[in-house]
C-alpha cells in the first residue's frame, strides 16, 4: 500500500508559528513586532520574562491587551489597538522612537512578508508596481535599523506558490536584511550561500520541503 | 507677559493662509488635533498640502477636509485607515497628489526641519521604489538616501496638558508626531485638554518647551474615540 507523504506532516497553526518565534527571543532583548502572526508572538512570551516591547508609535514597554475597564484611550499600539505600559516602559514622540529603530538600538525585529528571497531581500509593503497608494508605514526603517530582521509568515501562498524565492518579483522594503525565517513548515536561516533548513516540522524531509520552495535548499550542518 | 493662549477658534485659526502646508498630529485617532482640524474647515484655506501620518478615518475630522477639495496634497507613510473612503476615492479620481514616505524618514525630515538640519542621509529606502529618482551617497561602506528638511507653513498639536507660555504635556501615545511638528511649525497651534498655571508643570516632565508654540486653544473634549 502507497503512502501519501502529504498527510504525514500537518503545517504549524498561526499560533503554534507565533510560539516558535517566541522560544528563540532571550530575555534581555528589546523587540518590535509587526502587524499580523508577529503580534501573536507576544503572547506565546510570558509575562514575567523581560522580554521589552517597542511599539513605533512610541511604546517602550509595551504589554497585553487591557481588560475592558481598564482601557486608556490614549494608549494604543501602531496596529492601532489598544494595549497598556508594562511596568519600567515609558513613551517616547515619533522621531525619538524611530531613532531607536534607525540608530540600530531594537535587538529585533519580527516581520510578516510577502516574499523573502534567498540573498536576504524582503518584500512587505506593496504587492505590485501597480498598487499604486501602497501603504509603507514604519516598515523600511525596521527592516534596515535594527539588529535583527526575522520574518514569520506562511511557505506558500494561498494558490500554492513559494513565498521563499530567488528573487522577490513583488517590490522591494529591504535589500539582504532578513536573517531568518520561520514558516508553518520550517525554520531556515538565510545565509551567504542562500536558505539552510534549521528545523523541519515532524514528518517532513528536506525533498518535500524542497518541492513547495522557490529556491535551492541546505541542510544546517 | 507671554500669553499664547487665545480664546476662540477663529483667534488660533487667523492668518492661516491658502497653500500652506499643514502638519497634523495624531496616529490614528490617538493625539490627533479633531477641534483644531474642525476649524481649519471653518477657517476655509484650501490649496493646502497635509502633512499626516494617515489620511483620515470615514467622512470627519481630515478625511472631511479632504472631501471639501482644501488639500491639493497628502504627504504620509500610511494612506489607509479603518475606512479611508474619501482619500480612495480622491486619488482614484487623480484629485490629490500622494506622497508616501517611510514613517521614520517622515518624522526625522520634520524633527530636521525644526532644528536646521537641510538635509540628512539614511538608509531607509535604500534600493526600493521610495529612493527613485533621490540622491545616493556611500558612508563607511553603506548605501545612505538623501532625505530634505519638511518644514510646515502650520502644525497642528494636541496635548494634554498647556500652559500659557506654551509649554506642553503629552498623554501616553497621543505625543507621537506632537512634539517633532511642534517643532517644525512656522505657526504652531496647539489644542489643549488641560490649561495650568504657570508654573504648575513639573520642568522634568515638560515635553514640548513653549519657544516651539504660538497659540494654545483649550478643549476639553474628553477621549479620542468620542472625537
Amino acid at each position: 500500500m502507497s503512502v501519501n507523504v502529504a498527510t504525514t506532516w500537518k503545517p504549524l497553526t498561526r499560533a503554534q508559528m507565533a510560539a516558535r518565534v517566541a522560544a528563540d527571543i532571550p530575555d534581555g532583548w528589546y523587540v518590535n513586532l509587526g502587524i499580523g502572526i508577529p503580534t501573536l508572538v507576544a503572547d506565546h512570551v510570558a509575562a514575567e520574562r523581560e522580554v521589552v516591547f517597542h511599539s513605533e508609535n512610541g511604546i517602550v514597554g509595551m504589554g497585553p491587551a487591557p481588560t475592558a475597564d481598564t482601557v486608556d484611550p490614549w494608549l494604543i499600539n501602531a496596529g492601532k489597538q489598544h494595549v497598556t505600559l508594562r511596568t519600567g516602559g515609558s513613551y517616547v514622540h515619533h522621531a525619538d522612537s524611530f531613532a531607536i529603530i534607525r540608530g540600530g538600538h531594537l535587538d529585533l525585529c519580527v516581520l510578516g512578508a510577502f516574499q523573502v528571497a534567498e540573498n536576504g531581500d524582503i518584500a512587505n509593503w506593496a504587492t505590485s508596481d501597480n498598487d499604486t497608494a501602497p501603504a509603507v508605514g514604519g516598515a523600511m526603517d525596521l527592516c534596515v535599523g535594527v539588529k535583527r530582521l526575522w520574518v514569520v509568515m506562511e511557505h506558500t501562498t494561498r494558490t500554492g506558490e513559494s513565498r521563499l524565492v530567488r528573487k522577490c518579483s513583488y517590490p522591494l522594503t529591504a535589500l539582504g536584511v532578513v536573517k531568518r525565517v520561520y514558516t508553518n513548515l520550517a525554520v531556515l536561516d538565510v545565509t551567504a550561500e542562500g536558505f539552510v533548513v534549521r528545523e523541519m516540522i515532524s514528518g517532513l524531509t528536506l525533498p518535500g520541503l524542497q518541492e513547495v520552495t522557490g529556491a535551492p535548499l541546505r541542510m544546517a550542518q | 507677559m507671554i500669553n499664547r493662549i487665545v480664546q476662540t477658534m477663529a483667534d488660533a485659526m487667523a492668518d492661516i493662509r491658502d497653500g500652506s502646508t499643514v502638519l497634523v498630529g495624531g496616529f490614528g485617532a490617538v493625539g490627533q488635533p479633531n477641534a483644531l482640524i474642525d476649524g481649519l474647515i471653518e477657517h476655509g484655506a484650501k490649496e493646502l498640502t497635509v502633512v499626516s501620518n494617515n489620511p483620515g478615518v470615514g467622512r470627519v475630522g481630515l478625511a472631511r477636509l479632504l472631501d471639501l477639495g482644501r488639500v491639493r496634497k497628502i504627504i504620509c507613510s500610511f494612506p489607509r485607515s479603518s475606512d479611508p473612503v474619501v482619500f480612495e476615492q480622491l486619488y482614484r479620481e487623480g484629485k490629490i497628489e500622494l506622497e508616501i514616505v517611510a514613517q521614520g524618514t517622515m518624522a526625522e525630515r520634520m524633527r530636521a526641519a525644526g532644528a536646521g538640519i537641510a538635509a540628512f542621509y539614511t538608509a531607509t529606502s535604500v534600493g526600493t521604489k521610495l529612493a527613485a529618482g533621490k540622491e545616493t551617497r556611500e558612508f563607511n561602506g553603506r548605501r545612505y538616501v538623501m532625505e530634505m528638511a519638511l518644514p510646515g507653513d502650520v502644525a497642528l498639536i494636541e496635548a494634554w496638558q498647556a500652559d500659557r507660555w506654551g509649554n506642553l504635556t503629552y498623554r501616553a501615545t497621543g505625543r507621537n508626531f506632537n512634539p517633532v511638528m511642534a517643532m517644525a511649525g512656522k505657526l504652531t497651534i496647539v489644542q489643549s485638554q488641560h490649561i495650568v498655571e504657570l508654573g504648575e508643570l513639573d520642568p522634568e516632565k515638560v515635553v514640548t518647551p513653549g519657544i516651539f508654540v504660538d497659540r494654545v486653544l483649550h478643549v476639553p473634549y474628553g477621549d479620542p474615540k468620542q472625537s
